[in-house]
């Protein structure tokens, strides 16, 4: 069910312009969710996060969590070892 | 009896402010950082004061220290987190002939994992020459890694210098600091460094707490996998206790650092000038700028481990090279690099000095360590010279061009 649901929501991105990024490379999981929850809260709405990670269960983890809050997952684009992932703020802030 | 603690590079006694430091996390606030509630959110709190502490220490950022267990597992996350996170880039790492244990052996599991490792030669006071380090580097370099200051031989390498030339090809470069945070300045900024490691019970902080300055922006893979402690860098529960007497011992070092220096400079030349009047007795390392609180020196014609244990008997604890090769009885590589001979590098002591020692401490010694060479040499096969049985003439003819008896490797007063 957990790959449907990631494939569902798999995006391929190029060139997306964000407004700040996060480079977590390297970094254990969760870190991916609670920098995520982190970095968006010091956006304003309609602002782009990136994230550079290399944890494969970011695939699935970053599009659930947009979903669970509103935000909304723009898609992700793989480099040499890691992936970006590009989150648009749609929510207020705070 | 008096006792003379002179092996402040193998450890330090705790102070006394940095156990009531400590205390509380043993016992009531003994709390898990990651927990939620007051007791774990307490515990987080005091490990951020702490990493503050470290990181005034070295004019660094507190974000940019990750607390290990140890100086030893600093390096190697250093060497073998940033030659795996870069490999792509290039597999090759550059470090000195006069590292530590922890930076050989870290460099040694490279090459058997297909990496090339270029070990950079000294010169014979054991200082690395930047004009080398920067010949050596190729396309595929993507790490420098030099010890700040050897705690065999005391002396302090150009790490500034060999920061620039790394900067300039593109490479990053690590020091080990275990042996000069607090002891000497460090300010991670000035040397322009990007991986510095540290140990706390080199500056009177306890056992078991270490720390990794690791520049902000570069990327590191983890040595110890598991949750998220040290933002993900480094898993485990956190010694809090011995974290928290690290983040003080940094604190008290960093206002204590012009004192500690002085006081241990004056008595150090003191030794090495009544050493050396000692016939056939070498300083080892160079002769001005090194450790305040290093002595080191070469014995012809007697053994290290003999010389500790009399001096043992007598309240003078030392060390003979590294702890390691203390123990493994072997010559210690960072004199054979040195250009010292493998039967003059037998007869290495090393001597290092710290806030509990005093002038008499120094002059005690000094009554009794003539004796002890004395008394060693006259059992020794070798007194004659190094050929057994031979005579003085032979006595000329030291281990080492570079250490003949009117070289005393030391130009200080």
């Amino acid at each position: 069910m957990s790959i449907a649901y990631s494939l569902a929501f798999m995006k391929f991105v190029h060139g997306v312009k964000a407004d700040i990024t996060a480079d977590i490379v390297y970094m254990m999981c969760p870190m991916h969710l609670l920098k995520l929850e982190e970095m968006i809260k010091g956006l304003d709405h309609g602002q782009v996060l990136e994230i550079l990670t290399d944890y494969d269960g970011a695939l699935e983890d970053i599009p659930q969590w947009c979903e669970r809050t509103g935000n909304e997952f723009l898609g992700l684009d793989e480099d040499e070892d890691f992936y970006r992932f590009y989150i648009k703020k749609a929510i207020e802030k705070g | 009896m008096n006792r003379c603690y002179f092996d402040h590079v193998a450890t330090n006694p705790l102070r006394p402010e940095v156990l009531d430091a400590m205390m509380p996390y043993f016992k009531e606030n003994f709390g898990n950082p990651l927990s939620v509630y007051d007791l774990g959110m307490n515990a987080r709190d005091a490990i951020e004061h702490a990493r503050e502490q470290v990181a005034g220490l070295i004019n660094g950022k507190p974000a940019s220290i990750v607390f290990t267990s140890s100086g030893a597992e600093a390096n190697n996350f250093a060497i073998r987190g940033i030659a795996f996170a870069m490999q792509n880039k290039g597999k090759h790492v550059i470090v000195s002939k006069v590292e530590h244990h922890s930076v050989l052996n870290s460099a040694r599991v490279l090459e058997k994992n297909g990496f090339v490792v270029t070990y950079l030669p000294v010169d014979k006071n054991g200082v690395v020459d930047p004009d080398t380090a920067k010949k050596a580097i190729s396309n595929e370099t993507i790490l420098i890694s030099v010890t700040h200051a050897s705690s065999e031989i005391g002396s302090i390498e150009p790490i500034r210098e060999l920061a620039q030339i790394a900067r300039e090809r593109g490479i990053l470069i690590h020091a080990d600091g275990v042996a000069t945070t607090g002891n000497i300045p460090v300010d991670v900024k000035e040397l322009d460094i990007d991986l510095y490691s540290m140990a706390a019970h080199q500056f009177y902080g306890p056992k078991g707490a270490g720390a990794l300055y690791i520049r902000q922006g570069i990327r590191i893979s983890p040595l110890i996998y598991g949750g998220i402690q040290e933002g993900g860098r480094r898993a485990g529960t956190e010694n809090v206790p011995a974290i928290v007497g690290m983040g003080k011992a940094a604190e008290i070092a960093a206002s204590e650092l012009p004192q500690r220096m002085e006081h241990c400079l004056k008595l150090r030349d003191a030794m090495i000038h009544g050493v050396l009047k000692v016939p056939h007795v070498f300083l080892t390392g160079h002769p001005a700028n090194r450790l305040p609180h290093h002595a080191s020196f070469v014995v012809e014609y007697i053994e290290g481990e003999a010389m500790i244990l009399m001096l043992s008997v007598k309240g003078v604890l030392s060390a003979s090279g590294s702890a390691c090769s203390s123990r493994a009885l072997k010559s210690s590589p960072v004199l054979l690099s040195l250009g010292i001979t493998s039967a003059l590098a037998q007869g290495s002591i090393v001597f290092s000095l710290g806030m509990d020692n005093s002038m008499e401490d120094i002059i005690y010694f000094l009554e009794e360590f003539p004796q002890v060479i004395k008394k060693l040499r006259d059992m020794s096969p070798f007194a004659g010279g190094w050929d057994a049985g031979g005579n003085e003439q032979d006595s000329e003819k030291p281990g080492s061009p570079g250490y003949a008896d009117g070289d005393k490797c030391y130009t200080g007063g």
